[in-house]
């Protein structure tokens, strides 16, 4: 009897342990799931102010100003249209205009989008795959080269 | 000629590798003692292909030449030799055949160490790992052959990605890989056992040095990984929760519950088709592991060029290794009866909740990595799950380990009681809980709950997991002979579970005290971080033999005397028209001072990213520590004096029949 008791007595400890676990893993997945956006997809709105997500996209050539310290806005383009970003803080070393860049953060009041994280890969073999795939539909090769965007972007 | 060689060498082993696969299966249906014992030779003869291979892509680096498509877009000319020859895994053709040379060079090993093996087991295992490289070479003669030819041939060289030059990451791909691929043997071994339905003490006996093995390898290689990373990317963390590194920590989580549950499984006879599936869970979390970086389905540092034919293969590959090893255990595993009763307050008890811990935690970790994939593949949107998610679900797991691994350490096989392990604990509990209090309020004079709760965990598991070594060398009249008569294993547990602790002391340290800034400073202006004055007095050109680097100096006081001058460094790689950061920093056990360098303004003033890290150290100290733990319990003299035995008990079962 008591090894019956006992045995039940861990299959229940088992039972509340998992559900603990369960519903701890699903709170924290809820809250901290961020949806990968490209610009299109933020100027369509639709989207909740604050809510945290991703923005990818190409650096705009010549979008880039620096303020006091290092307050630094841009925008990020894919190829129809753009959104203004504000970040604080050091760009990594692959950040250039007119290359991928992903970043984490949320939608402003003003629509501008205030980027916590900036995530950048130059080359084109290390862009990240989201911003390659955002940019396909471009006949040529699949090269991601996206060169008819630039122009939209610069105009 | 050479690379032609190489490239001939690995059909070759091809071949082997088949033979090697089947024959000792034939062996074993028709209880052919020469079949099975062809295994052996199989095994080694593969090995030396794969050798001659390897060796052959290193003499093309060596001599830089780019006729070889791999070499021509991984070396150049200026690339100093060691890097060069560490280029060899620098991507993916090259770091398929690292792994192949270490899977061949584990089968080896089995085919010498475990000579005393009954026959038929050591067969079987050696047929399973050549299923195995049997895929594997295939995957790379017909995917990703590292002896492609490149005409016509570049003068030139693309260069090895900059990340990778660096003594760090040098060796941290093959030390993580002998640890991946070393479960590949226990696989293997839990594959073999489900085929002879035998899985006793004497199997786990045989298994366990080979888990632990692999798992020391393992440990070490995602230690080196987050030192690396520290150093090389600039980020001063330690730990991103990365795809990748999630996908090299998931094996470790599953391995070090296995190691734990193969304990239980040779002393107490209990939990034997758990330990199987341990194994092949382990293992298909290393494979799972190969497939989520080499596939380039992630975004991620460590991701290369994306080939979807190779993320397929490695799929399929994966599909299949798991699927039947997983479809054998359901249709043998019932035959593998546990003897006995399984006590919750008993060692395999406390064992077996370790083992609940460090499986959820994998779970969840798979969960989130897994994810996003999985919706990204259904086409239902894209999304990334942060860093604060697995921690959320990371910590509140591994917590109870900590005081489960106190417990484990004086509670006995088979029965515990209650009122014995109070009496043992107590001091510790109490030393424990001091120093929980006294050490974050004596070193930075403010508590967190987070420092408390990790200095709490860290001493108690640093100073329960002693009492066991200590008592046994109390019961010894001389304190000499008390240490000497501990065994190797005894020392190995208490040394990798004190590197728990001190793992946990210091990332508690570094959360709770660490100070991050990013800063701009003009030339000669300064910034105070902590207790520290920051002065950065400017920058310079500076060459390397493949890159030029605009060096930063900047002065650290503490008060009034001065701590340390540091030289961090922007590299530009003219050969590859990459930009590198090069951090530096002043190292000391109980803090690190970080400085890496952003960018320079056009002003002349530059961006700076300053740390401040208490007791960063202890973090890849508690790691080193666990490896070495590992080296320990792995050489015991015990695993050899009883294969010795087992053999005679099977000579001497033999010779009447």
């Amino acid at each position: 009897m008591t090894k019956r008791r006992q045995r039940l007595l861990a299959v229940a400890a088992l039972v509340v342990g998992v559900g603990v676990a369960a519903a701890l893993g699903f709170t924290a997945f809820r809250k901290n799931m961020m949806y990968f956006y490209t610009p299109s997809d933020l100027v369509a709105g639709g989207v909740p102010e604050g809510a945290s997500l991703q923005l990818g996209g190409l650096v705009v050539q010549g979008s880039l100003v620096r303020a006091e310290g290092l307050k630094i806005e841009f925008k990020v383009a894919d190829c129809e249209k753009n959104v203004p970003v504000r970040y604080e803080g050091v760009l990594p070393d692959l950040f250039r205009e007119g290359q991928g860049v992903v970043a984490d953060g949320h939608l402003g009041p003003d629509k501008v989008f205030v980027a916590t994280r900036i995530l950048a890969k130059h080359d084109e073999n290390y862009m990240p795959p989201q911003v390659a795939e955002s940019l396909k539909g471009n006949p040529e090769s699949g090269k991601h080269s996206c060169m008819p965007f630039k122009a939209v972007a610069a105009s | 000629m050479i690379p032609e060689l190489g490239h001939f060498a690995l059909i070759l082993a091809l071949g082997i590798a088949l033979l090697q696969t089947v024959a000792p299966l034939i062996g074993y249906a028709r209880r052919d003692a020469k079949l099975l014992a062809f295994a052996g030779s199989a095994a080694q003869g593969q090995f030396f292909c794969i050798a001659v291979a390897y060796v052959c892509l290193t003499i093309s680096f060596v001599d830089t030449d780019f006729s070889v498509a791999y070499v021509a877009a991984n070396a150049h000319t200026d690339l100093p030799l060691i890097y060069r020859v560490s280029a060899v895994w620098g991507a993916h053709e090259g770091s398929l055949l690292l792994w192949m040379f270490m899977l061949s060079g584990w089968t080896f090993a089995v085919s010498v160490f475990n000579r005393r093996l009954p026959a038929d087991l050591s067969a079987l295992v050696i047929a399973i790992l050549g299923v195995i490289s049997t895929g594997l070479l295939l995957f790379m003669l017909l995917t990703s052959n590292p002896f492609e030819r490149l005409f016509p041939v570049p003068l030139q060289g693309r260069d090895l990605n900059p990340l990778l030059q660096d003594f760090g990451l040098a060796i941290h791909p093959p030390t993580l890989y002998m640890g991946y691929v070393g479960f590949s043997v226990a696989f293997a071994f839990a594959v073999a056992a489900l085929i002879t339905g035998k899985l006793d003490a004497a199997w786990a006996r045989w298994t366990r040095p080979w888990t632990t093995t692999a798992w020391m390898f393992l440990t070490l290689g995602i230690t080196l990984g987050s030192w690396w990373a520290y150093n090389e990317l600039g980020w001063g963390g330690w730990w991103f929760w990365d795809p990748v590194e999630n996908a090299s920590f998931m094996p470790w989580l599953a391995g070090t519950a296995l190691i734990h549950s193969l304990a239980v499984t040779e002393k107490r006879g209990l939990l034997k088709s758990w330990t199987a599936l341990l194994a092949i869970l382990t293992f298909s979390l290393s494979l799972l592991g190969t497939f989520l970086v080499r596939s380039g389905v992630l975004v991620s540092v460590h991701a290369f060029a994306s080939d979807p034919a190779r993320g397929l293969f490695i799929l399929i590959f994966m599909a299949i290794v798991t699927g039947s090893a997983l479809l054998l255990y359901a249709w043998r595993a019932p035959k593998l009866v546990s003897i006995g009763e399984l006590n919750l307050f008993s060692r395999e008890g406390l064992l077996l909740f370790n083992n609940v811990f460090l499986v959820v935690a994998a779970a969840a970790i798979l969960v989130g990595t897994l994810y996003p994939l999985v919706l990204d593949a259904l086409n239902l949107g894209k999304i990334s799950v942060g860093p604060p998610y697995f921690n959320a679900v990371f910590l509140p797991m591994i917590a109870p380990l900590f005081v489960l691994v106190g417990l484990g350490a004086v509670v006995p096989w088979k029965k515990g009681k209650v009122g014995e392990t109070w009496q043992r604990l107590k001091l510790p509990a109490l030393a424990a809980v001091a120093i929980a209090i006294v050490l974050p309020l004596a070193l930075h004079g403010r508590a967190t709950l987070l420092a408390v709760t990790g200095a709490l965990l860290g001493a108690w598991t640093i100073i329960a997991a002693s009492q066991d070594v200590w008592r046994r060398i109390r019961a010894k009249r001389q304190f000499i002979t008390g240490l000497t008569s501990v065994p190797r294993a005894v020392w190995g547990m208490t040394l990798a579970h004190a590197g728990l602790g001190v793992w946990a002391l210091g990332v508690a340290f570094v959360i709770s005290y660490g100070f991050e800034k990013d800063v701009r400073l003009a030339p000669n202006a300064s910034t105070e971080i902590g207790d520290f004055t920051f002065g950065f007095v400017g920058a310079q050109e500076a060459k390397g033999p493949n890159f030029v680097a605009q060096q930063g100096e900047v002065t650290i006081e503490h008060g009034d005397h001065s701590v340390a001058t540091l030289y961090p460094q922007k590299r530009f790689y003219p050969s590859q028209r990459n930009v590198m950061t090069e951090s530096a920093v002043e190292a000391s056990l109980l803090r690190d001072l970080y400085v890496s360098l952003g960018e320079r303004f056009d002003d002349g003033s530059w961006s700076l990213r300053i740390y401040v890290k208490p007791m960063i150290r202890l973090i890849w100290l508690g790691g080193v520590l666990m490896f070495l733990g590992g080296c320990l319990a792995a050489s015991d003299r015990r695993y050899r004096l009883a294969m010795a035995a087992d053999r005679k008990a099977v000579l001497d079962g033999a010779q009447p029949a």
